[in-house]
């Protein structure tokens, strides 16, 4: 911290200089972690009062990037100018006291403040907090009319709805007195609804002349809302666009290297008979909460049936009762003809004797032991099996011989054995727990998230693997917060909301408009 | 207790406890310094009387004996992330197990077999003393941390009450058992040398520490090679892995701490059977809890925990010649000492790590963090 410290960043309001100038402008950013060069000569330039977006794959720099840009990296080489003046961004709060704000993917909120005690939180405006929340209340009241920012003053961070969290993120930074907010994949907890309204926060902030960098995956979002876009691989920022000449096919081509197909050709099959019926079924959290009321749907082989919902909806919660993780409370599963009622034996153990293979929603919670060896990680849950064991011994022969073709079958890179599993990117840690799961030749497969935090062309393999066993007749039961994924992928889509299943369409007539509605519990059809 | 994912393992398992090591003995070196004697010529004495002078090494290797089974008893539950303190609790019931064989048994059966039974009576009794905890654990959710220390008081308090006043010798004060029959134990190595002619200095080394040996490979084998052991490594990093996997959380749990307690029980073997020839009050002497620095220092990998085991078996030993040596450098000093290297190789095991995997990303790097 050196002398220009100011909390208020009432300096770098001051200096606003006129909109054709630039208002962040980084020139020849070089950040080394070791051999690894995170950020390799990146230069970029984003106009005051315009909203930049930058796009790339995982491991592309992006947030080395911004974290550099926020004051948490020194870079090796390379100018920081903001507003024309180099400056030395050291530390956080240096770069708060110049006016940079940054809303992180996951939010930095005490769950149990206020959203006013939140949204102060940094800039107290007084030593004693009740005058000092009179200062900011007013403050902040101005913000909130200013730019659209409706948010509940008196209400517990924890009761509020996540679009109004963000919104509270939003109005934190722009009380420290951000003129340059940075969004870090803002949109991945919104329902469609909540993506538009902040949108439209985000272009009155631009109205009025806060430069916004948005760093998303989404390439519709790119195209909807941003001025600039700048594309980076490998470290480098490959490509700049105004968005209005490019196209999103373009933008993944340049994300990936090379073409990418970013529909998927959905193999048309019979499906056969139902495989997966679920009935009733009820479930009640160990807090008392009733996740899932009243849940039924069946699942025919060769089928994918799509799960939509905004995360929290209880589709996590079913999940694991069908992948045997929960016990079963009330209502009923029938497996395979298999039936299991309340409180029987049923675990991941049996489900998976059942027929029943299950990709997690988190695989690094769920999926994978990360500090195990690839080889390791290939049988978990599966190591009991005759082809990996003999009695109480492990067969590692036979497990490496087939971490090997799974690797291999798989494109799971590096193509390793022995490798730990948390070494790899998360394409690759999601590919090699798909594998696993695929080899287990199911005839129902669990599906959570599978592409969130994978990068485009692993998401390409991923839906192509999901594909092919579909056309082996699998039935696959997807969930996903992303719209899109369910759209293209599924044949049927169900919507949950509030721990029941609110609508359920084709999903060849379904629309991304009634789906949103479905999933904020407006509609139901 | 996770293993660096930055550094290769030669480094975390091989440089850093080294320089720990350095650490501590630079420390106890400049309290050496300060009492007023040469701290290389005490470490040289200490060096001497662990190895050096007949019989010293059969001394070091008789304690390195019991560190072995308390480290690797410590070792196994933490890779199952159960953090066992109760091992000096477990082997003084395992103690028990060998006496009430022994007692029950050494007038009626032939020494040799008493001797197997009291084997496992030590296994079977510290296993017990383990499964405790580790179902109050599992099911009932008390931390195994506060059990399994509370298990050590209850386990004190047993072998006074019983010690005392049901399997004393009649006839005397000390809170001892009548000598096992002649026959009953595990015989020491200098007499065995003697049988094949070779002249070896009277030590209390015995064949507990051969059994040593072999419940080390026997302990790389069940970790690293068996199904059960590919569970409780699961268990231990990730249970929410594990329970995705189907792993039985509760019966692992109880099944880790069984044989955990079996490891630190065999302590009565080397003590009871190897050496005194009787069940005697506070003959596990703090090697319970030496086990958790132990393991901690040898990464809860056999080679790492014989090594570690063999330090502070010199270390013992080679104490013992400093406190003969220097009227300065008393018993506690020697403890001390021994105090600062579990410091720096148990509490402050990581501490180092940081530093040298900056410095190793700074030479070496490949780390992934873009």
């Amino acid at each position: 911290m050196k002398n220009n410290e100011n909390k208020g960043g009432n300096e770098a309001i001051a200096s606003l200089p006129s909109s054709t100038e630039s208002a962040i402008e980084l020139k020849n950013i070089t950040k080394r972690f070791g051999h690894v060069v995170a950020n390799s000569d990146v230069n970029l330039k984003v106009r005051t009062g315009t909203i930049h977006g930058i796009v790339g794959e995982n491991g592309a720099g992006k947030s080395t990037l911004m974290n550099i840009l926020f004051g948490l990296y020194k870079p090796d080489s390379g100018m920081i100018f903001l507003n024309g003046q180099a400056v030395d961004v050291n530390s956080p709060e240096k770069s708060i006291a110049l006016g940079i704000g940054m809303v992180h993917q996951h939010f930095m909120l005490v769950p149990t403040f206020t959203v006013l005690e939140n949204a102060m939180l940094g800039n107290e405006g007084s030593m004693l907090l009740r005058s000092g929340e009179e200062v900011v209340l007013d403050r902040l009241k101005g913000l909130s009319n200013n730019y659209g920012l409706d948010v509940d003053f008196e209400a517990i961070i924890l009761d509020t709805p996540v679009g109004m969290q963000q919104r509270v993120e939003i109005l934190k930074a722009l009380n420290r007195g951000a003129k340059i907010l940075i969004l870090d994949e803002p949109t991945g907890v919104l329902t469609p609804q909540e993506t538009i309204g902040l949108f439209d926060i985000l272009r009155s902030l631009r109205e009025q002349g806060v430069t916004i960098i948005l760093i998303t995956h989404k390439l519709k979002e790119i195209m909807s809302i941003t001025d600039t876009v700048s594309v980076m691989r490998g470290g480098k920022v490959v490509a700049d666009f105004s968005t209005e000449k490019t196209s999103p096919e373009e933008l993944a081509e340049n994300m990936v290297g090379r073409k990418v197909l970013l529909s998927i050709k959905k193999p048309t099959l019979k499906v056969g008979k139902p495989v997966l019926e679920v009935k009733n079924v009820s479930h009640e959290s160990k807090d008392g909460v009733l996740v899932l009321k009243n849940i039924s749907f069946d699942l025919k082989e060769g089928e994918i049936l799509g799960i939509a919902g905004v995360a929290g909806n209880g589709q996590s919660e079913l999940l694991d009762i069908l992948s045997g993780i929960e016990t079963l409370q009330r209502g009923q599963i029938t497996v395979n003809d298999k039936t299991i009622l309340p409180f029987q034996d049923w675990n991941s153990k049996k489900a998976r004797e059942f027929g029943v293979a299950h990709v997690p929603e988190d695989r690094h919670k769920r999926g994978l032991v990360l500090p195990f060896h690839n080889y390791e990680n290939s049988i978990l849950g599966y190591h009991r099996n005759k082809n990996y064991s003999s009695g109480f011994l492990m067969d590692k022969r036979k497990i490496l011989n087939f971490v090997d073709d799974l690797v291999e079958n798989f494109d799971v890179r590096p193509r390793s054995s022995s490798i730990s599993s948390g070494k790899l990117s998360g394409g690759n840690q999601q590919k090699l727990v798909l594998a696993r799961e695929i080899e287990s030749n199911p005839n129902i497969l669990l599906v959570g998230q599978p592409t969130r935090g994978v990068d485009i062309g692993a998401i390409e393999r991923i839906y192509e693997d999901l594909m092919k066993l579909k056309s082996k007749g699998t039935a696959i039961l997807l969930v996903s917060v992303e719209l899109d994924e369910i759209m293209s992928l599924s044949d049927r889509i169900v919507v949950m909301n509030q721990g029941t299943i609110v609508g359920e369409t084709n999903s060849s007539n379904a629309t991304e408009l009634d789906l949103g509605k479905m999933m904020s519990g407006l509609e139901q059809v | 207790m996770s293993d660096s994912n930055i550094i290769p393992k030669w480094l975390s398992v091989g440089v850093i406890p080294l320089m720990n090591l350095f650490l501590a003995f630079c420390v106890s070196g400049l309290f050496i310094f300060f009492i007023g004697e040469n701290p290389f010529k005490a470490i040289f004495v200490m060096i001497k009387g662990a190895f050096y002078y007949p019989g010293a090494i059969g001394y070091t290797l008789y304690y390195t004996t019991n560190f072995i089974f308390t480290g690797l008893a410590v070792a196994l539950a933490f890779h199952a992330r159960l953090f066992n303190i109760g091992g000096e609790g477990q082997a003084y019931v395992g103690g028990l197990g060998v006496g009430l064989v022994c007692l029950i048994f050494d007038q009626h059966v032939v020494g040799f077999l008493v001797t197997i039974l009291a084997i496992l009576g030590s296994v079977i009794f510290g296993a017990i003393w383990g499964i405790i905890p580790g179902y109050l654990q599992a099911k009932r959710g008390s931390h195994i941390v506060i059990t399994t220390i509370m298990f050590n008081f209850i386990a004190a308090a047993l072998m006074v009450y019983l010690l005392v006043n049901v399997i004393i010798e009649p006839g005397q004060m000390s809170p001892e058992t009548r000598d096992f029959a002649s026959g009953v134990g595990l015989e020491q190595i200098h007499i065995l040398a003697k049988y094949l002619g070779l002249e070896m200095a009277m030590s209390p080394l015995n064949l507990s520490f051969i059994v040593a040996l072999f419940v080390s490979v026997g302990f790389w084998f069940l970790v690293w090679r068996t199904k059960f052991g590919y569970e409780v490594r699961s268990l231990g990093h990730s249970e929410t892995a594990a329970i995705y996997a189907g792993i039985k959380v509760s019966s692992t749990i109880i099944i880790v701490m069984a044989i955990s307690g079996g490891l630190a029980g065999l302590v009565a073997i080397n003590e009871l059977l190897g050496v005194h020839n009787k069940l005697l009050l506070g003959f596990t002497a703090g090697y319970g809890f030496t086990g958790i620095a132990v393991a901690l220092m040898g990464r809860n990998h056999p080679f790492g925990i014989f090594l570690a085991s063999l330090l502070f078996g010199a270390l013992y030993q080679g104490g013992t010649e400093l406190d003969f040596e220097f009227s300065s450098i008393t018993r506690e000093m020697v403890l001390l000492i021994q105090g600062l290297i579990i410091l720096f190789s148990g509490a402050l095991a990581y501490m180092l790590n940081p530093l040298v995997e900056r410095i190793y990303i700074k030479y070496y790097g490949n780390y992934n963090n873009a």
